[in-house]
């Protein structure tokens, strides 16, 4: 679990993040939504300890993360699994090395019993045949999965996930999606995923926070944020007219 | 009006230069801190030393045996006076080759081939986010990236060493095959006067430029902004800053060494 009590952030003059709290729990799809430049990243980087914020605290299971020293920031960060946007895949490693580097790095694992633990990631991304390719050969939905196998290979306690859909077709969007929401269920991991996919926010936003101009707008789930009456929330999920059809079929159903 | 405009302009370029000098020193500090497990950083240190010391040899190889020919032709050429003896063309050759041509010349151009490599490969990680995926799997990048190149380009002297050899090497064959002197004479020339120091000179600077050459373009790699186009750019940059502090070292080296 991750709770952010009352943030900020600035760059300069320019104040990013205006006091957001808020909790992550575990075994959750937890999704922070928001148009761009709400200030989605910065949060996301405050999560993950690369932006430090000058007011607030975030705990990480009761480790407020401020608190700790240099040596427990690195310990609490190999526990911490990220999908980037880019996928942020090592160019000169093939991807079952990329998958292995943070067994290399972190464990004492030997050489054996770490190349079973890439297979057996591998296999779950449904990647099994592709150890031996360089990310260069790779295409945008098996980077992704492959981003998502080195991000929960250590067993991570905590996952984000920056836009992991961006870029992808609706139905290998819909297998990434779904993976995430499986793995956080399987391992019981704290899983927080920055997205403007409204497909990702209707299928796996079993929490939901909207970010707005620095704010936490609103908080709800994919169930709730269907008869959510803020204006603000409204107009940026149903912006589309699909999205107009889609809630009324539901408020309607549901009545 | 005008004197407050540019006086906020200069003293926000000082400050600038100020800050990223500031950063530069503490980025050495870092590099140095939390240190990679031993058996991923050997790897790391054997890829460096590879891309940057083996790949620099052919370039450092050519350069090296022409322009030393070069310096031979260029030396008896402008030997005309009958009573200077021959073998001065090979002591010429020695000094040129040893004191400045091999440690400086080459560092210079190993500012445009190695560094330009180190900035643009750290600086794509950086755009990539692949430094920040170190970063979030609580990875020391800056010991990740830089300290395997400082430790490779120590290694630096040996390139040093055989351009040395060749500069001298390539004015031996100009020199005898161009008709300029004998290879007695030229071989007399460049055993003359020999003083062991000027080799210690040369590579105190060749471990200073070596230090420059890892730390400098590392830190215009690690600390870009941006996109692709400024890839290019912190490479230019880095470029232009390692040969300038290069000269600056060598100056100020060759005054407290020699004067």
């Amino acid at each position: 679990m991750i709770e952010v009590n009352d943030i900020h952030k600035s760059f300069g003059e320019n104040e990013i993040l205006k006091g957001i709290s808020t909790v992550f729990d575990k075994g959750k799809t937890n999704l922070i939504i928001g148009q761009s430049g709400s200030g989605k990243t910065v949060f996301l980087k405050c999560l993950l300890g690369l932006f430090v914020p000058e007011q607030g605290t975030i705990s990480y299971d009761g480790q407020v993360y401020s608190e700790l020293s240099k040596d427990e920031r690195s310990d609490l960060r190999a526990q911490m699994g990220m999908v980037f946007q880019g996928s942020a895949l090592f160019d000169s490693m093939t991807i079952a090395e990329n998958v292995m580097f943070p067994l290399r790095m972190f464990t004492k694992l030997s050489k054996g019993e770490m190349q079973d633990r890439v297979d057996f990631v591998l296999h779950r991304v449904n990647l099994a045949n592709a150890g031996n390719k360089l990310p260069s050969e790779a295409s945008g939905g098996m980077q992704k999965r492959v981003a998502i196998a080195r991000a929960i290979v250590n067993k991570p306690k905590y996952l984000f996930c920056d836009e992991p859909n961006s870029g992808l077709d609706p139905n290998t969007a819909t297998v990434i999606d779904n993976l995430i929401q499986e793995i956080t269920e399987e391992y019981n991991i704290t899983t927080v995923i920055n997205t403007h996919d409204m497909n990702s926010v209707m299928e796996i936003g079993q929490k939901i926070i909207f970010l707005k101009n620095g704010f936490k707008e609103w908080e709800g789930s994919n169930k709730t944020i269907f008869k959510t009456d803020n204006e603000a929330v409204t107009n940026f999920v149903y912006s589309s007219e699909l999205f107009k059809r889609v809630r009324k079929m539901y408020i309607e159903e549901d009545i | 009006m005008l004197s407050r405009f540019f006086y906020l302009s200069v003293s926000n370029k000082a400050m600038s230069y100020l800050h990223n000098i500031g950063t530069y020193f503490l980025m050495i500090k870092e590099m140095f801190h939390n240190p990679t497990k031993w058996s991923v950083m050997r790897g790391l240190i054997l890829k460096d030393i590879d891309d940057l010391i083996i790949g620099s040899l052919g370039i450092v190889a050519f350069i090296s045996f022409f322009v030393g020919g070069v310096v031979t032709i260029q030396t008896a050429l402008n030997i005309n006076n009958p009573l200077i003896p021959k073998y001065l063309v090979g002591f010429a050759t020695r000094q040129s080759v040893i004191l400045e041509f091999a440690p400086t010349f080459i560092s210079i151009i190993a500012a445009g081939k190695v560094g330009s490599f180190i900035t643009s490969s750290i600086g794509t990680m950086r755009v990539t986010e692949q430094i920040d995926a170190l970063e979030v799997m609580g990875i020391n990048a800056i010991n990740y990236l830089v300290f395997p190149k400082f430790i490779a380009l120590m290694l630096y002297p040996f390139v040093i060493s055989i351009s040395m050899f060749l500069g001298i090497l390539g004015g031996m064959a100009a020199c005898v095959y161009g008709g300029f002197s004998s290879l007695d004479d030229y071989i007399t020339g460049v055993q003359m006067d020999f003083t062991p120091f000027h080799m210690t000179y040369a590579f105190i600077k060749t471990f200073v430029f070596a230090f420059l050459l890892a730390t400098i373009p590392s830190y215009y790699g690690y600390y870009m902004k941006g996109g692709a186009l400024e890839v290019g750019k912190a490479s230019t940059t880095s470029f232009v800053w390692t040969s300038v502090m290069i000269i600056l070292c060598n100056y100020i080296l060759t005054q407290m060494l020699l004067a």
